[in-house]
This record gives structure tokens, C-alpha cells and sequence, in this order.
């Protein structure tokens, strides 16, 4: 049950996007976005939706992978469809109808921006590894290290939470089948009584989690791990000739919409 | 009384999705009560996957499990109702220990089971007793005591309950010799005390052989060989076949056989060997 979660999940596969340095894919999602926000005709979404289904061709990422990600956030597509379906002022679709043409068109519209939003944010999770994605957020926010901004920390922080997402969740199943087996209830009870029911899963949790970290940074230490001074990769990353093409085919993508745009499509 | 039947079961993990796995499959035995049973069986073989049925934690894909005649997964409340009679201490059980003293942490069990107070507290200071955790442990934190005295407390937890079955998934994974020693008898003096049928999961072929009266090998989500110490130890190469090994014992008995010793079959224990090699040498 807990297992199920894909959020983050990584597809491996050896694909052109698969293939991509993180750094193209990290901004490509950037560009990707602001052209999703920027749409706002039909013609504007189609080519959003274009470009994604490419994507998933080219990444061989089935669709399914896709709407099983989106299952969390359904409830929260739904409440803006019917908002925007509901509160929208225009033409009714029938005399005396709450529900007009634009509103539903605005529904739709809200929609495809939502799953288009979340569709592209996994492509770039499902085709990148977290650690290279750690390595693009790294090199790309470098400059900021002229200003003193701890890049390389953070971003270790960021790949050490994600490599110990899947771990955890482990943990937290494990402990739970440990404490239903002596009687505990999870499922009845008041909102007090199960949120009293948490304790003897969060102190484990915790004290295992400590002690991982304990771990950890133990094992670092012994490998003399001392910061990101100087320190050098086992595999560089390196923008080949497809990166550039890629990006320039992302710039175009994002003059595309805005000359969509301007004519109002 | 608390008799297993385990009528034709099987378990699939993550059925209709890519990573859909069988983990058990065609699963049929009997457990009658007081029975001191060893599970063996290699990482993967299922066998941590057959104990979750037991006490219903986890729910066959198909088959059925009766625990005293009555269907364990026959509603919500024998499911529940179940861990009271069947008790279940999972691998490093010291990993769950999280009240603030020994004493609320053996209680959690029978607090659950919603006992009155002086009942809670005769149970808890009897579960101690058996494992031998000091009433002066009481008013302790659990996670600061030793290792193998957490794993003990942890054990006490369940036994708490008193559970007519106790199942524990390798108690002595990680301990030293002599904690290990401590733990197999503390197990053993609870099962002679109070007729419960135990069941061992472990992967330690000689505390299996001490033991056990029966012992059920798990290969590849099937029951391999079941039958007693006797049995399954005069099948070493199924054993090994299996990536399992013999108690040192035997395994020293086949190579003295293989030296040209007169040996009888079936030594398992260092006890029956010492005697065997006594008797071809006469003395």
C-alpha cells in the first residue's frame, strides 16, 4: 500500500531523453512550464500536448505510468474542473442553465494546464535518475556559489532525502505490521485516538531514522568526505551536440506559444 | 484449542501491475497445539510472506487459514481479534520498542487487548520473567538498554498477550553466542510452561535441530520437505540444493562417513555425534 507511491519514481531505460544531460532536461521542464502558463488557445494547448506526448514517444513512457501518477491529485482536478464549470459567466448551454460554453471550455482548458503540468514534471523524474538530477541542480545553481549560497550541501541533501524516501517507507511498513501484530488500530478510533495510534510508529521511525543518519554520516567519514571543495566527479557531465539541439528546439517551442498567443489561438 | 490449518494458500504481491510477484503458492499443512515448529528456507523463499498469514496481517490472494477452527479472515474482527492468539515478533523486534519505560512497553499489547490494570500488570511482570528481564528494568527506558536485552523486552511484548501460537522470524539474527543461547531457552522454557505451539523462522540449522520437533523448508514460495529434524537432515543434498546447509554436526558426520567411519544416519545435534564416535571407538 505504502510501496505504491510512484511519486519521483526513475524508468531506466537508454533513450535520447534518457540520454539528455539533466542540465537540458532541468531547463527544458522550465521552458516547458512558463509555455504551459502561456497558452491560452486551443492552438497553444495542442502544441503543449504535442510536445508532451513526443516526449513520452521518444522516453518510451507509457501513458498509464503517467495517469497512475496523477491518481493522488485527482480529487484535486476535479474540484477545479467543477469550480471553473460552474462559476464561469457566458452563454448557458441550455436557457436557464448554470453551465455555459465557457465554462466548460475554461474546465477543459484547467484540466489539460493541471495534468499537462504534472505529465511534464514526471517525464523529467521517470527519465533521470535522482542522481543526476542532483548533479544538473548542482552545476546549474554554481554561480550562485559566488554569492556564498551552500550549492553543493544543499543539493547533497537533496539526493540523500530522496535516496532515503523509499527507505523509510520500508521502515514505516515494517513498524506498522510490528505494532498491529501486538493490537494496535490504525483505522478506528477518533481523529484524537488514531492520531494517539501514530506514536508508536513516529518514535521508531524516528529513532531508526537517527540512527541511519548516525550511520551515514559515519560512513562518510571514513571515506574522508569533507565538502564540496575541490571535489571531483566520476562521471562528468557533459552537453553534447543533441543538448544544444534540444534546447534550441525548447526556445522555439516557447516562441511557438507566444506567437500563438498573440494572435490569440 | 489454537490448531493451524493452512488450507491451499497463495499470495501474489502487487497483482496487475508489472511488478506482480507469487510469493506463496499452494501452501497446505497442519499445525496442531504445542508443536515446536522450524521454518527454513533461504532470503526469498516465502517464508516471512507464510507467517504474515497467520495472524492475518497479511490476506491470502487465495486459500484459507483456520486458527482454531474459525476462518481468520471471516471479518474485520476476527482479523483483528486474531493477534491476541497468534503472536507474531517480527526480525529485530528491538526496532519497535518506543514507550518511555520497559514496563508501558510490554504493556502495549494487552493494553490493546483492553485488560484491566492489575491483569495488564500480572501479565507484564510474567512475560518478563520468561525472558528474563529484572523487575529493576522496569521503570528503565527501553532504548537505553542493551541490545540483546531490547530484543528480550521485545519479545516479552508479545508474549504478553499470551498468545496460544508465538511465531518469531529469526530472535537471534545479530546477537552474540551467548545472547543467542539465552533467547533459544528462554523460548524453549515458554513453550514447556505453556503449551503453546511455537514456530521458528531461522536460518541457524543447528538451534533448529535442538529445538524443533518438526521442521518445514520453504523453496521458492513452495514447502520444500516437512517432516521431523530426522527426516529433513538425512536429505543434506536437497538441502544444500535448496542453498540451505546441514547442522555442523551432520556435516562433519558425512565427512567422516566419506573417511571410511562407520556412522549411523541421522546425527544432527553435537550431543548425538559425540555419542556416535563414542560408541565406534568403544568406549
Amino acid at each position: 500500500m505504502l510501496k505504491d507511491i510512484t511519486l519521483g519514481q526513475y524508468f531506466p531505460g537508454n533513450t535520447v531523453i534518457h540520454r539528455l544531460d539533466p542540465r537540458t532536461k532541468l531547463l527544458w521542464v522550465v521552458l516547458f512550464i512558463v509555455g504551459l502558463f502561456q497558452a491560452n488557445g486551443w492552438a497553444g494547448y495542442a502544441l503543449v500536448l504535442l510536445v508532451t506526448a513526443l516526449v513520452m514517444a521518444l522516453g518510451h513512457i507509457r501513458p498509464k505510468n503517467i495517469f497512475k501518477g496523477l491518481r493522488p491529485m485527482l480529487f484535486i482536478i476535479i474540484l477545479t474542473a467543477a469550480l471553473n464549470l460552474f462559476y464561469t459567466s457566458g452563454t448557458p448551454v441550455r436557457p436557464g442553465w448554470i453551465v455555459t460554453w465557457e465554462g466548460i471550455a475554461r474546465a477543459v482548458k484547467m484540466i489539460l494546464r493541471i495534468v499537462l503540468l504534472i505529465a511534464g514534471t514526471f517525464l523529467l523524474t521517470y527519465t533521470t535518475s535522482p542522481m543526476a538530477l542532483t548533479d544538473g541542480m548542482e552545476r546549474l545553481l554554481s554561480p550562485l556559489k559566488k554569492l556564498h549560497f551552500p550549492v553543493h550541501e544543499m543539493t547533497l541533501m537533496m539526493s540523500m532525502a530522496l535516496r532515503f524516501i523509499p527507505t523509510l517507507i520500508e521502515e514505516t511498513d515494517k513498524i506498522m505490521s510490528a505494532q498491529k501484530a501486538r493490537g494496535a488500530d490504525f483505522e478506528n478510533g477518533s481523529l484524537i485516538q488514531r492520531a494517539k495510534a501514530l506514536l508508536p510508529i513516529l518514535v521508531p521511525l524516528f529513532v531508526s531514522a537517527f540512527r541511519r543518519a548516525d550511520e551515514l554520516a559515519v560512513a562518510m567519514e571514513s571515506r574522508c568526505y569533507h565538502g564540496g571543495e575541490g571535489r571531483t566527479r566520476l562521471k562528468q557531465l557533459v552537453m553534447a551536440r543533441r543538448d544544444w539541439i534540444a534546447l534550441a528546439l525548447g526556445l522555439l517551442f516557447l516562441a511557438a506559444i507566444n506567437v500563438l498567443r498573440h494572435f490569440g489561438l | 484449542m489454537s490448531e493451524i490449518i493452512v488450507e491451499e494458500l497463495r499470495h501474489v504481491y502487487s497483482a496487475g501491475t508489472p511488478f506482480e510477484k507469487t510469493a506463496i503458492e499452494n501452501i497446505s499443512l497442519r499445525i496442531p497445539q504445542g508443536q515446536f515448529v522450524g521454518l527454513l528456507g533461504h532470503t526469498g523463499s516465502g517464508k516471512s510472506t507464510f507467517v504474515q498469514h497467520l495472524n492475518a496481517l497479511l490476506q491470502p490472494s487465495s486459500g484459507r487459514v483456520l486458527v482454531g477452527g474459525t476462518d481468520i479472515n471471516k471479518d474485520k474482527k476476527t482479523r483483528h481479534d486474531v493477534k491476541w492468539q497468534v503472536g507474531l515478533v517480527f526480525q529485530y523486534p528491538e526496532y519497535q520498542l518506543f514507550e518511555e519505560t520497559v514496563f508501558a512497553d510490554i504493556a502495549f499489547g494487552p493494553k490493546n487487548m483492553g485488560l484491566g490494570r492489575e491483569e495488564i500488570e500480572e501479565r507484564v511482570r510474567e512475560a518478563a520473567g520468561f525472558v528474563g528481564i529484572e523487575e529493576k528494568l522496569f521503570n528503565e527506558s527501553p532504548l537505553e538498554l542493551s541490545g540483546g536485552q531490547k530484543r528480550r523486552v521485545a519479545i516479552a511484548g508479545v508474549i504478553a498477550m499470551r498468545p496460544g501460537v508465538l511465531i518469531l522470524d529469526e530472535p537471534t539474527a545479530g546477537l552474540d553466542p551467548a545472547g543467542c543461547r539465552q533467547i533459544m531457552e528462554n523460548i524453549r522454557a515458554y513453550q514447556r510452561q505453556s503449551g503453546a505451539t511455537v514456530l521458528i523462522v531461522s536460518h541457524n540449522m543447528d538451534d533448529a535441530a535442538r529445538s524443533c520437533g518438526r521442521l518445514i523448508v520453504f523453496d521458492h514460495g513452495r514447502v520444500a520437505m516437512d517432516g521431523t529434524p530426522e527426516e529433513v537432515f538425512s536429505r543434506p543434498r536437497e538441502l544444500i540444493s535448496i542453498g540451505l546447509a546441514v547442522p555442523q554436526a551432520t556435516a562433519l558426520a558425512m565427512e567422516l562417513r566419506a573417511l571410511g567411519v562407520k556412522l549411523p544416519e541421522a546425527i544432527y545435534t553435537h550431543e548425538q555425534l559425540l555419542a556416535a564416535v563414542k560408541e565406534v571407538r568403544g568406549c
